[in-house]
C-alpha cells in the first residue's frame, strides 16, 4: 500500500513537470500578451519597457528556468495584468467556484442516485421513462443557454431568485462563503443547478445502468433465495456494486465540473476562478494561466489518487499493488 | 405595546426606504485590472477611479477639457504652461492638495512597477516643473505642445504623503486608494464588486448617491438581466441586440450619445509586390497589390451601405462615417460625410483600375472585441461580394488577432480606434510609421504620405486651437480622399437605468456615478 | 423458418422497443437532411453573395426582397435559418459523431490493452490518461483550438484528444474487475491466442459502460462543440454549426427575436435525444449480461 502510494506520488511529479512543460510552452506559442495589454498610443520605446517588465526578452528556456526556480520557492509568478502573485489571485477566487462545484456535486448525487434507482426499479413505468427522459435533456442542453433561460424565466421574469453575483458572504475559517447567508444562498441556486444538470444525467444513468444489470446477476438471485429483503438486496448489496462507477464518475467529473464553471460563472458573473482563467486567456495573462492549469493538475491527481483509493474499499477484487 | 412595535416597525422601514433610496448598484462591462490610478491605461481602471481621484483638467459630456483640480491653464511662451491649482482641496486622509503633490504624480508615474501600460505617455512631454506658489504650477515641454492640458485629463492625482514609490497591490486593499474624490474607497474585490462611500468634504457639486456599489459583469445578456431583475439599477455598454427592447420597457430608460469610437477597416499599403490574402478572380497569383490604387480603395468602400450596417447589424446604435471623428464634432471635415453607396460606380472604378472580374480578398476581423465586430466583416463580405470581388470572410479572437494585425499579416481587416482629441487619430494611426519619434505607432497598414505628415506636422505646432482645427481639418481631407483607411462608423455609447434616473450621457467611454441623478 | 442469425437476433431485440425505433428514425432523418443540405436546402448559408443583411432577422414566414420564403425566419446576416440549420447538422453531426468514433476506438483499444497486458504498458498509458485527465476537457479544447486556429478539424481534432482518456479509463477499470471473472480464466487456461481473448472475450464484456459513455459522448462532444463556439473558438463564424448559430441567436432571446436560437436548439435536441433513444436500446440489446 505505501509503496504503491509512493510510486504514485512521484508519477505525480513527473506529471506535473511534463505537464509545466506543455504549459508553458503552450501559452507562449498563442498570440503576444504585450500587444492587448499596452496602450493603444504607446510608441516603440514603451513597447521595450513593458516587453522587458514581464520578462519577455529572454529567449523561452530562460523564461522557463526562471519559471521552475520559482516554484521550487512556491512562487508562481505574478500576473501580468494585476501585478498580483498568480496564486494569490487564484486563491482569492479559489472558494467561490469550490463552493459551487462541491454544491453542484452535492446536487447531482441528491437529485441522481434516488432518481436513478427508481428508474432502474420501474424501467417499463411512465415515471421511469420520464425519468429516463429528462435525463436526457439534462445533458443534451448546453449549458450557457439553460443558465441565460433560467436567468430569463427566474429572475427577468418571475423575479423569484437574483440574476448574477454572489450576493453577500459570510466569513468561516477566515474565508468569505456565500452558502452561510440567505442572501448568498439565493444567488448560488441557479448557477449551481446550472452546473449539475449535466452531472445529474449522468449520474442517475449510471445508477439506473447499475441497479439493472445487477439485478439480473446471480449474487442477487442467490440473497433474495436466501430470504433477504428487497430493500436489503437494494441498498446494501446492490447499491455497493453500483457505487464503483459511481464514485469514478464523481470524482473523475470533479475537476470538469470545476473547468465547466468556466462556464457558468461566465453567465452569472460569479466571482471564481473559471472566470478569471478565460478573463486572463482573453489577455493572454500567461502567470494565471500557467498557475490556474497546474492547480487543475494538482487537484486531478489528487482526485485520481482518492478515486483508486475508493476502488480497493469498495470492490476488494481490484488490488492495488501486485499481481499474482 | 402593539402600537409600539407598530411605530417602530414603520420607522425601520422608513430608514431602511432612505438609505436605499441613496445607495445605488452599478454593473460595469468588465473588471478594472487595480485600482491604482497609474497602473494600467485601461477604460475600466479609469470609471473606478475617476470616482476615488480627481485629476487636473476633466471632461465635459463632449471632451472638451473643463477645470478640474485645476482651475485655469494658460500658454506663457511656446513651451511653457502654466496651471493654476484649485484651493482648499483635502485629500480622503485630511491632508491638502498642493502642486506638491502634482511634481510628486509627475515623478512617480514612470516609476511604476511591471505597468503594462504606463502612463507616461501622458506626462513624457513635461521635461521640467516650477513650482512659484503652492497654487501654481509650470510645466515646460521641449517643443511647443498644444495639447497637453488633454494629456493632464487622464492623469489621476494621488497625495504625496504615500511616500516614494506605493505599492500598486496597496491600492487595491484600500490603504493607498487615497483621492480627492467625490468618493471613499470602502472595499474591492477584484473582479467582483467595488463598493464606495460619498465624500462630503468633496470640492465638487454634491452627488446624490450616499453609497456606491460597483458589480462587474462581463457578459452583455447577464447584464441586461440584472438590470430587469432590480438587482442593479445602472448599466454601461448595453448590447445593441437589447436596446431596442429596452427602449420600449417602462421600467428602464437609457442615455445615448455618439461616442469618440471609430470602426474602420485597414488596408495592406505595406507590399507593392505580391500581396497577402489577395488573389485574382480564379485564384490566381497578383503581381501587384490592387490596394495600392486609391481607384480600388474607394471603390471597396462605396461598395459598402454603410446606412444598412447601422441599422441591420448595429441596430441602429452607431452613425455612419466617412473620417474619425462624428459629425459636429471639433475637427470635422465637412467634405468627408459618410460615403454614398454605389455599386455602378464601385464596379466602374475598379475596371478602371484593371479589376474588371474583381479579385479575391480575405477579409479579417475580431469577433469578441468592437460591438457586432463578427456580424459587420460579414456584412462587408456580402458587399464586397455584390461588385466582384470575392470575399471569405475570417473571424478571430482578439489575443490571436490582435499581433498578426501589427505584422502586416492581412489584406483587409477591421479595427477601433477611441480617443478624446481629434488630431489623435491622424497622430496614431495615419502619420508614417516612425517608431523614433513615437508618432504612426498604430499605423499597422503602413500608409505613408509626406502631404499629410506635414499638415499634421503643422498641427501640432499650431498653439491656437481656431488655427489648429483649420489644419486637422486640411489633413482629415488628404487622408480621406486618399482613402488611407476605410471609415464606417461612430459608435454610440449607450447606458441603461432603472425609470426614474437620468444620466448625463458622455462621448468618452467613462461612466460616472455622480452624474446619475433622480429626475 | 429462417435460419436465426446474431444479426436477426440484434434487429429483432432493438426493434422491441418502439421509442428506440422511432429514434432510430429520426437519427435516420437527421442524417439524410445533413447528408443531402446541399440538394434540398433553399439556399447556400454560406455564400456571402446569396445573403443579405437587408433580410436580417426576419419573422419565421417572412419573404425576402427576391421573394422567397424563410420558414423559419433568418439571422441577423439574412441566412435563412432553415438552411442554417440544414447545414448546421452536417457540421454538428460531423463533429459529433466523427470525434465520439475516433476516440471511442483509441481510448479503448488502449484501455484494455492496459488492463490486459499490465506492467509497464498499464502504467505508460495510465499516466498518459492521468495527464490527460489532468487538464479539464473545455480548457485543453480552449487551449487546442487557441494554438490551431478555429476549423472544423480542429475541433474535432481537439475534441477527440480530449474524449479518448474517459474511454481508456473506463475501458480499464471494467476490464479489470472481468479480467478476474471465470471465463477469462478459462480462456486463458484454453491457451487461446491473447488477442483473441482481449477482442473476442475481453472486449465484449466490456462493452456496456462504453456504450454508456459513448452515447453520452456524441451528446457531450456536440455541446462542447457548441459551448466553444459560444466562447468564440469553435467552427469559423460563416460556416455556423448548430451550436454557433444558437450562441449567435443567444443575444438576440432578450429582445423577442426567438427563432434565431429557438430552432437550432429545438433540431439539437431532437438529433441527441434521438441518438439517445437508440444508445439506450443497443445498450440493453448489447449487453451479454441481460441477455441470460
Amino acid at each position: 500500500m505505501t509503496t504503491w502510494l509512493l510510486r504514485r506520488l512521484v508519477q505525480a511529479v513527473f506529471v506535473m513537470l511534463a505537464m509545466t512543460v506543455i504549459v508553458f510552452v503552450g501559452v507562449n506559442v498563442i498570440g503576444d500578451p504585450v500587444e492587448i495589454l499596452i496602450s493603444p498610443d504607446a510608441d516603440q520605446a514603451e513597447r521595450l519597457r513593458v516587453i522587458a517588465a514581464f520578462g519577455l526578452d529572454k529567449p523561452l528556456w530562460e523564461q522557463y528556468l526562471h519559471f521552475l526556480g520559482g516554484v521550487v520557492q512556491g512562487d508562481l509568478g505574478k500576473s501580468f495584468v494585476f501585478n498580483e502573485p498568480a496564486l494569490r489571485l487564484i486563491g482569492g477566487r479559489f472558494p467561490a467556484t469550490m463552493e459551487l462545484a462541491f454544491t453542484a456535486v452535492a446536487l447531482s448525487v441528491i437529485v441522481g442516485i434516488p432518481l436513478g434507482l427508481y428508474a432502474g426499479l420501474k424501467p417499463d413505468g411512465l415515471l421511469g421513462r420520464a425519468i429516463m427522459a429528462g435525463s436526457i435533456l439534462g445533458f443534451s442542453l448546453p449549458t450557457f443557454w439553460v443558465g441565460l433561460m433560467l436567468i430569463m424565466v427566474f429572475a427577468v421574469q418571475l423575479g423569484w431568485l437574483p440574476s448574477t453575483g454572489r450576493g453577500t458572504t459570510a466569513e468561516f475559517l477566515g474565508i468569505q462563503w456565500s452558502f452561510l447567508t440567505r442572501d448568498g444562498l439565493a444567488h448560488m441556486v441557479m448557477p449551481a443547478t446550472n452546473l449539475a444538470l449535466g452531472n445529474i444525467a449522468l449520474v442517475l444513468r449510471l445508477t439506473r445502468a447499475g441497479v439493472r444489470e445487477n439485478l439480473g446477476l446471480e449474487y442477487v438471485k442467490f440473497a433474495r433465495a436466501k430470504g433477504l429483503s428487497p430493500s436489503r438486496v437494494l441498498f446494501v448489496h446492490v447499491m455497493k456494486n453500483i457505487m464503483i462507477p459511481v464514485v469514478t464518475v464523481i470524482g473523475l467529473e470533479f475537476g470538469s465540473v470545476v473547468a465547466f464553471a468556466v462556464v457558468t460563472e461566465s453567465v452569472f458573473a460569479w466571482p471564481g476562478m473559471g472566470k478569471l482563467i478565460i478573463d486572463s486567456i482573453n489577455v493572454l495573462d500567461r502567470p494565471v494561466i500557467v498557475a490556474y492549469l497546474m492547480m487543475i493538475v494538482v487537484l486531478f491527481v489528487t482526485i485520481n489518487l482518492l478515486v483508486d483509493l475508493m476502488y480497493t474499499v469498495l470492490d476488494p477484487r481490484v488490488r492495488l499493488d501486485g499481481r499474482e | 405595546m402593539l402600537r409600539v412595535s407598530k411605530a417602530l416597525a414603520v420607522a425601520v422601514l422608513l430608514s431602511a426606504g432612505a438609505a436605499h433610496a441613496q445607495t445605488v448598484t452599478m454593473a460595469m462591462s468588465s473588471a478594472p485590472t487595480s485600482v491604482d490610478p497609474h497602473y494600467h491605461t485601461f477604460n475600466p481602471n479609469e470609471t473606478l477611479d475617476l470616482h476615488i481621484f480627481d485629476r487636473l483638467v476633466e471632461r465635459d459630456t463632449q471632451s472638451n477639457p473643463i477645470p478640474g483640480l485645476a482651475t485655469s491653464w494658460k500658454l506663457l511662451d511656446d513651451t511653457t504652461w502654466e496651471v493654476k491649482l484649485r484651493q482648499d482641496v483635502k485629500f480622503h486622509d485630511g491632508s491638502p492638495f498642493t502642486a506638491a503633490d502634482v511634481v510628486y504624480n509627475f515623478d512617480r508615474i514612470p516609476k511604476v512597477v511591471n505597468s503594462p501600460g504606463s502612463f507616461a505617455i501622458y506626462t513624457k512631454t513635461v521635461i521640467a516643473m516650477e513650482v512659484p506658489d503652492p497654487y501654481t504650477i509650470r510645466m515646460k515641454t521641449a517643443a511647443i505642445y498644444p495639447i497637453l492640458p488633454v494629456d493632464m485629463s487622464n492623469i489621476f492625482i494621488i497625495p504625496k504623503g504615500l511616500g516614494p514609490n506605493p505599492a500598486t497591490e496597496d491600492f487595491n486593499s484600500g490603504k493607498n486608494a487615497i483621492g480627492t474624490g467625490a468618493y471613499r474607497l470602502v472595499s474591492y474585490k477584484n473582479g467582483d464588486r467595488a463598493e464606495l462611500e460619498r465624500n462630503d468634504a468633496w470640492w465638487g457639486p454634491k452627488p446624490h448617491w450616499q453609497h456606491i456599489s460597483i458589480r462587474m459583469i462581463a457578459n452583455d445578456g447577464a447584464r441586461t438581466a440584472a438590470l430587469l431583475a432590480g438587482d442593479v439599477q445602472f448599466i454601461e455598454f448595453v448590447p445593441t441586440a437589447d436596446a431596442a427592447r429596452l427602449k420600449s420597457d417602462k421600467r428602464v430608460a437609457l442615455a445615448e450619445i455618439a461616442s469618440q469610437r471609430i470602426i474602420y477597416l485597414w488596408l495592406d499599403h505595406s507590399r507593392t509586390g505580391t500581396p497577402v490574402f489577395i488573389t485574382g478572380p480564379n485564384g490566381e497569383t497578383l503581381e501587384k497589390n490592387p490596394l495600392n490604387d486609391v481607384r480600388v480603395r474607394e471603390a471597396l468602400s462605396i461598395a459598402i451601405n454603410r446606412p444598412a450596417i447601422v441599422d441591420r447589424v448595429m441596430e441602429g446604435a452607431a452613425y455612419p462615417a466617412g473620417q474619425f471623428v462624428a459629425k459636429g464634432s471639433w475637427g470635422y471635415d465637412p467634405s468627408h460625410d459618410a460615403p454614398v453607396y454605389d455599386v455602378a460606380k464601385a464596379k466602374a472604378l475598379l475596371a478602371q483600375a484593371g479589376f474588371p472580374n474583381g479579385f479575391r480578398i480575405t477579409l479579417h476581423g475580431p469577433n469578441d472585441r468592437y460591438v457586432n465586430d463578427g456580424k459587420i466583416i460579414q456584412a462587408i463580405g456580402q458587399m464586397w461580394t455584390r461588385i466582384g470581388v470575392q470575399t471569405s470572410v475570417d473571424a478571430i479572437t482578439w489575443p490571436n488577432y490582435v499581433g498578426r494585425t501589427n505584422k502586416q499579416e492581412f489584406a483587409a481587416y477591421l479595427l477601433g480606434w477611441g480617443f478624446t482629441e481629434a488630431s489623435n487619430p491622424l497622430r496614431s494611426l495615419i502619420y508614417t510609421f516612425s517608431p523614433a519619434k513615437g508618432w504612426g505607432a498604430v499605423n499597422r497598414g503602413r500608409y505613408s504620405n509626406p502631404t499629410f505628415d506635414a499638415l499634421v506636422d503643422k498641427a501640432m505646432t499650431t498653439g491656437d486651437d481656431a488655427a489648429r482645427e483649420k489644419v486637422v481639418i486640411a489633413a482629415t481631407k488628404v487622408a480621406m480622399d486618399d482613402v488611407a483607411v476605410i471609415p464606417l462608423h461612430v459608435q454610440k455609447n449607450i447606458w441603461a437605468m432603472k425609470a426614474g434616473l437620468t444620466y448625463a450621457a458622455r462621448a468618452d467611454e467613462d461612466t460616472r456615478v455622480m452624474d446619475l441623478r433622480p429626475q | 423458418m429462417r435460419e436465426e442469425t446474431p444479426f436477426r437476433r440484434f434487429v429483432s431485440e432493438f426493434a422491441a422497443s418502439k421509442v428506440a425505433v422511432i429514434g432510430f428514425v429520426v437519427v435516420v432523418i437527421v442524417a439524410l437532411l445533413a447528408l443531402l443540405a446541399p440538394l434540398l436546402a433553399p439556399q447556400n448559408p454560406y455564400d456571402l453573395a446569396q445573403l443579405d443583411i437587408m433580410d436580417g432577422r426576419l419573422a419565421p414566414g417572412a419573404k425576402s426582397l427576391t421573394g422567397m420564403v424563410f420558414w423559419l425566419g433568418t439571422d441577423d446576416q439574412g441566412r435563412d435559418m432553415l438552411s442554417g440549420i440544414m447545414y448546421g447538422l452536417r457540421i454538428s453531426l460531423s463533429v459529433g459523431v466523427g470525434s465520439a468514433v475516433i476516440a471511442g476506438v483509441v481510448g479503448s483499444s488502449l484501455g484494455l490493452l492496459a488492463a490486459y497486458v499490465g506492467g509497464w504498458v498499464e502504467t505508460a498509458i495510465m499516466r498518459l490518461v492521468d495527464l490527460q485527465l489532468s487538464f479539464p476537457a473545455i480548457l485543453v479544447a480552449l487551449m487546442i483550438l487557441a494554438f490551431l486556429g478555429k476549423g472544423v478539424g480542429n475541433v474535432m481534432l481537439a475534441l477527440v484528444i480530449v474524449e479518448w482518456a474517459r474511454y481508456a479509463r473506463t475501458a480499464r477499470g471494467a476490464a479489470l474487475v472481468e479480467r478476474r471473472r471465470e471465463y477469462i480464466e478459462a480462456a486463458e487456461c484454453l491457451a487461446l491466442p491473447q488477442w483473441r481473448v482481449l477482442f473476442r472475450h475481453l472486449l465484449p464484456n466490456c462493452m456496456p459502460p462504453l456504450i454508456v459513455i459513448g452515447t453520452i459522448q456524441v451528446a457531450r462532444a456536440i455541446t462542447l462543440e457548441a459551448t466553444l463556439s459560444f466562447l468564440g473558438l469553435g467552427v469559423p463564424i460563416t460556416e455556423p454549426s448548430l451550436g454557433l448559430l444558437i450562441a449567435n441567436g443567444y443575444q438576440y432571446m432578450l429582445s423577442g427575436k426567438y427563432w434565431i436560437s429557438f430552432y437550432p436548439g429545438i433540431a439539437l435536441l431532437v438529433t441527441i435525444v434521438a441518438i439517445n433513444l437508440m444508445g439506450d436500446q443497443l445498450r440493453d440489446v448489447l449487453n451479454p449480461r441481460l441477455q441470460r
